[in-house]
């Protein structure tokens, strides 16, 4: 059953890219790229891979979404005629298929245990776990301690990218004199003037925020962390916007706080490294933190996933309304 | 069995080229940023499929229940992180794409040469 499960998702996946890429109208491009997001999550469960799986619906299927619609209020909906080189384009692309899939006879078999990949650290990892970490899931005890610095260096990937958005958007845009906009439909206003959005709206944000802390401090337990959590909060807060209207958000979470939350998590992330090593440890070695080395685990990747989580919604949020802000001047 | 893990891969590849596809052939700036995050999707997808070990489950313990058989947890760590990491990097392309429709007033690929060659 789960096999022809899998298919069918595999399929329809493909079905997705395909219309996605056909498609001539940018609007149905990015919407459709929003339920092959929904799609690969789905897929990325029946694999047993939950916390992926949830990181792929909270980013690819939502903030991703609302990041293109974003860019796509500030450029164009409709994509002109494709170009001369097409036919080239489709042999290279055909040539590079037939190749890859005559690659994947070579693979070890789906789903074999003895598979090379599942032969080098995998099984260290899953044995050392209960008694250096003791947390449950293996992949929050492997992402926030045994690869500690890696996280850290993606958490400054994050915070680089959201820097190097706000400053693109810090030049201000040359004006263009254009109609003047309906008072009824000003941008900044949100949804205010729809009922349902707003009354609907208004009730989904508190559970979502719920879930996010949900997320964010059951993810030793559970599938979640810090990654998931960020994007999870910085959707609700984002659907306050789209509710209430840009400067509504802003008033609630100021820009200045939000640059705050951007260096903030990243530092309290490097600064529970650096007290590993005050304490007589090595950079991001949790186990000082305390007399017992299991409860500085603990502490030092609750910390340090609050650090993830607190970068990652400062800079979704940033990164929303930097594009939003663009589309008012 | 043997028959889905190929069409895993396979499914891989061909994802990893319709993405290509749109990267190389479409000259609107922002079909391409899709077309890199469906190649990108395509990769993560071959990453969790290499993961997946036969009657596996998610590797979490659960308390009671010993013999547990777990999928691979690297692959997930590694690929946990490359979405958010890439939803960044996407984020500064539309930067990116917005900044040049600000200054060429357009995101066609050859509007734009055709612009910068005059």
């Amino acid at each position: 059953m789960i096999v022809l499960f899998g298919i069918f998702l595999l399929t329809l996946m493909v079905i997705t890219a395909l219309a996605i890429v056909q498609t001539q109208h940018l609007f149905v491009a990015v919407i459709l790229a929003g339920i092959f997001s929904l799609l690969m999550a789905a897929n990325f469960f029946l694999l047993d891979a939950a916390d992926v799986a949830l990181t792929e619906a909270a980013i690819g299927a939502g903030i991703s979404t609302v990041l293109f619609l974003g860019a796509l209020a500030l450029t164009a909906e409709h994509e002109r005629a494709a170009s001369a080189n097409r036919l080239l384009a489709l042999g290279v692309v055909a040539v590079t298929t037939l190749i890859v899939i005559y690659a994947t006879f070579d693979k070890p078999r789906f789903g074999d245990p003895e598979a090379p990949v599942h032969q080098h650290v995998a099984p260290w990892y899953l044995e050392r776990t209960p008694e250096t970490i003791d947390i449950p899931n293996v992949v929050t005890a492997v992402l926030a301690s045994f690869r500690g610095y890696d996280t850290l260096g993606e958490v400054f990937v994050v915070l680089t990218a959201g820097i190097g958005v706000l400053f693109l958007f810090g030049a201000k845009p040359r004006r263009k004199a254009g109609p003047p906009r309906l008072a009824a439909h000003e941008p900044g206003d949100g949804l205010r003037h729809y009922l349902i959005p707003r009354v609907v709206g208004r009730l989904l944000i508190p559970f979502i925020l719920l879930f996010g802390l949900y997320v964010q401090f059951h993810g030793e337990y559970g599938p979640g962390g810090g990654f998931q959590a960020g994007a999870i909060v910085a959707a609700a807060v984002i659907l306050y916007a789209l509710l209430e209207g840009e400067a509504q958000a802003l008033r609630v979470l100021p820009q200045r706080l939000l640059n705050g939350l951007i260096a903030g998590g990243a530092l309290l992330y490097g600064a529970v490294g650096v007290a590993g090593m005050l304490l007589g440890g090595s950079f991001l070695d949790y186990s000082v933190l305390t007399a017992n080395p299991v409860t500085g685990q603990h502490i030092g990747i609750l910390l340090i996933e609050v650090g993830v989580g607190i970068t990652v919604t400062g800079v979704l949020i940033s990164v929303f309304h930097a594009f939003a802000a663009r589309g008012r001047v | 069995m043997e028959l889905l893990g190929l069409y895993h891969y396979w499914i891989f590849a061909v994802l990893l080229m319709i993405g290509f596809y749109a990267v190389i052939a479409k000259p609107n700036l922002i079909k391409k940023l899709i077309g890199l995050s469906i190649f990108q999707s395509a990769v993560f997808l071959l990453y969790i499929t290499m993961g997946k070990v036969d009657g596996g489950t998610a590797p979490i313990f659960q308390a009671g229940v010993g013999d547990q058989v777990f999928s691979n947890p690297l692959p997930q760590v590694l690929i946990l992180t490359a979405i958010v990491v890439g939803i960044s990097t996407t984020a500064l392309g539309l930067g990116i794409v917005v900044r040049i429709k600000e200054e060429y007033g357009s995101i066609e690929e050859h509007e734009i040469q055709e612009i910068d060659r005059q």
